[in-house]
């Protein structure tokens, strides 16, 4: 089985992200990027199930700028074992990734397409439900577990309530949640041996589908700021402030 | 222009949020139609009628629909969203998973987690794990929204009456089947909608140590929260992670009990009315945004805690 492993690059999870005084956006010059954590706990699963037998070949797609390479390499080193680069420096919204995302799969035929829950940064937590459907497979996201059973999978499923276990047909499109798994680091020598390891570098304007952003974004504000308060001594001063003060309890 | 809120049910009773989704739909404006998708829900589609200021209750009775199985349910919605401007779930697990696959069928954009209505196409949404708000414009003819429940008060369980139909979808695709639920039982309020909630995090050290958490949660009717690091560690369940990726919290009063206030968590309790958080290091970031620190061991704060909540008379347990 093949798997297609959809990767994002996004600002770096530590970085303390900062509203542009214009309101167009948030600073990204100078600003370190990262593989979005969600994607490496996908491509760490989809590594795992090579090395279990049950893939035999893992390819890695990201749709983005020239930068979009970096991530992809990141993949590579972590045991991916080919890549695609969907060039394009327009700005990308979950359904026009998910009809780029479409294109490969369909080119691919991959039994599993395995991509994070949500990006970090757009927080939309929507493309790889928009996959499966522009593919007409079954979706199973925030997943904490699966497991593949006579050419299906269970998977276990992070929920409000708590776990869900649903089993699928494959081909399907999974989404990651953070318990999946712990994303390995990439080993020098693996981190050397994916400079060899090939990108194949598409136009995304020569996919043939349409990629236009279909909401307008107005402005992007800082949300309001919330003050530190006070310290209190010890407890007997918190319960006072809690119900005196706050009138929270009691 | 009408809406059609897609209610979150487990065939016997309407969940809350469904009610949050109510309240954000009125606020567009048009009238307000819930879907009850299940099997054997009737229990829950009467429920539907009497929320205030719901008009209509589409009631679709089919096996399929029984575990809100997302591939059964978008070609029902999407087989009744001509008749609507807009198609509202609030931003759960459920509606997250759902409403995607929805908006990628009707080939629109999906607003994901609104915090604010501009007007009927224009809404506000929080990004980078909140520290930016962003407000977009949806041009398409069907907008297909989340929205987080704590921003929008629940409408009234009742004081409406509206008419129940039925409708019916394609049923099973066949792609999926459930397996099993293991679901966390608990007798203390929701995460999402108590109004006090008290979080430990990796300070708690085990699971053992969490009884220190609930004991002061039971006096104050409180719900029990954690950080990912004491997910991650397996000291509580997935379902009580608190944050950017996890459930998104706003109660009265959020005390976070060895939690060093990363912006992944904060992102989940910052809208919350009064933050307390007890940490032994002073310099705990969480600390930036509680309007009261106790700086101390919780080893022994949360004791002490119990015991003057006791003392004081406050105590419901
Ligand atoms: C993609 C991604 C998503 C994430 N999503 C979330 C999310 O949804 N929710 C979330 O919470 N995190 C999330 N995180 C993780 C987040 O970055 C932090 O790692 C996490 O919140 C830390 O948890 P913590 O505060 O419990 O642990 P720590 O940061 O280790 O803090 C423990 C605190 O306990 C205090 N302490 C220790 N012992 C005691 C004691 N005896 N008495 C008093 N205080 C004590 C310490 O001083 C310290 O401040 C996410 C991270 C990533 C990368
Ligand atoms: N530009 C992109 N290229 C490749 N994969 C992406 C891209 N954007 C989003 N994804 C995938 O979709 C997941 C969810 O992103 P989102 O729906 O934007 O929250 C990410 O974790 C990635 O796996």
């Amino acid at each position: 089985m093949k798997v297609l492993v959809a990767v994002k690059r996004t600002i770096d999870p530590n970085v303390k992200v900062r509203v542009k005084s214009d309101q167009t956006g948030v600073e990204t010059a100078n600003v370190k990027m990262a593989m979005n954590p969600f994607c490496e706990i996908a491509v760490e699963e989809a590594v795992r199930m090579k090395e279990a037998g049950s893939a035999n070949e893992v390819v890695a797609v990201s749709a983005g700028a020239d930068k979009a390479q970096e991530t992809l390499r990141t993949a590579l080193a972590m045991g991916a074992d080919r890549a695609v680069h969907i060039v394009t420096e327009a700005e990308l919204q979950p359904l026009a990734v998910a009809r780029l995302l479409k294109v490969i799969a369909d080119e691919e035929q991959p039994g599993l397409v395995i991509m994070g829950k949500q990006a970090i940064d757009d927080d939309s937590n929507q493309t790889g439900q928009m996959l499966a459907a522009l593919l007409g497979w079954p979706q199973a996201t925030f997943a904490s577990e699966i497991e593949f059973k006579d050419g299906t999978a269970d998977v276990t499923r992070e929920i409000d309530g708590g776990l869900e276990t649903l089993n699928v047909n494959l081909p399907a499109v999974v989404t990651t949640d953070l318990r999946l798994n712990e994303p390995r680091y990439a080993s020098l020598p693996n981190i050397m041996k994916a400079k060899k390891k090939p990108i194949d570098r598409r136009e995304a304007d020569a996919l043939g589908v349409d990629i236009s952003p279909r909401l307008a974004i107005h402005k992007v504000e800082e949300p309001p700021k919330r003050e530190a308060g006070i310290k209190v001594a010890d407890v007997a001063e918190l319960v006072a402030k809690l119900r005196d003060d706050a009138k929270v309890i009691g | 222009m009408s809406t059609l809120v897609i209610a979150e049910h487990d065939n016997a009773e309407l969940k809350r949020p469904s009610l949050n989704a109510v309240t954000a739909a009125q606020a567009l404006g048009g009238e307000v139609h819930v879907l009850v998708a299940g099997s054997g829900a009737g229990k829950v589609a009467e429920a539907a009628a009497q929320a205030a200021g719901v008009a209509k209750v589409l009631h679709a009775d089919d096996p399929a629909y029984e575990h809100g199985i997302a591939e059964n349910l978008a070609p029902l919605l999407v087989g009744l969203a001509e008749g609507y401007s807009h198609l509202i779930a609030s931003a759960t697990t459920f509606g997250k998973n759902v409403m995607p696959r929805v908006a990628a069928l009707l080939d629109v954009a999906q607003v994901s987690d609104i915090i604010g209505i501009a007007s009927d196409s224009v809404f506000v949404r929080p990004t980078y794990a909140g520290n930016a708000l962003a407000t977009v414009e949806s041009g398409d003819a069907t907008k297909v929204v989340t929205v987080r429940t704590t921003a929008f008060d629940a409408a009234p369980a009742e004081g409406g009456s509206a008419a129940i139909e039925a409708v019916s979808g394609a049923g099973d695709q066949g792609l999926v089947r459930f397996v099993k639920h293991e679901l966390s039982k608990s007798d203390r309020p929701e995460l999402t909608s108590a109004g006090i909630v008290i979080s430990g995090g990796r300070g708690m050290q085990s699971g053992e140590n969490f009884p220190l958490i609930e004991a002061v949660a039971d006096r104050l009717g409180a719900a029990v929260g954690a950080s990912r690091a004491a997910v991650d560690a397996g000291y509580v369940p997935n379902d009580f992670q608190v944050g950017q990726t996890g459930k998104v919290v706003a109660p009265d009063l959020y005390l976070a009990v060895g939690i060093s206030g990363a912006i992944q968590h904060l992102a989940g309790m910052k809208d919350s009315r009064v933050i307390c958080a007890i940490n032994k290091d002073e310099e705990a970031p969480i600390f930036q945004i509680a309007d009261f620190g106790l700086v101390a061991d919780l080893f022994k704060a949360l004791p002490e805690l119990a015991e003057e909540l006791d003392r004081q008379g406050i105590s419901k347990a």
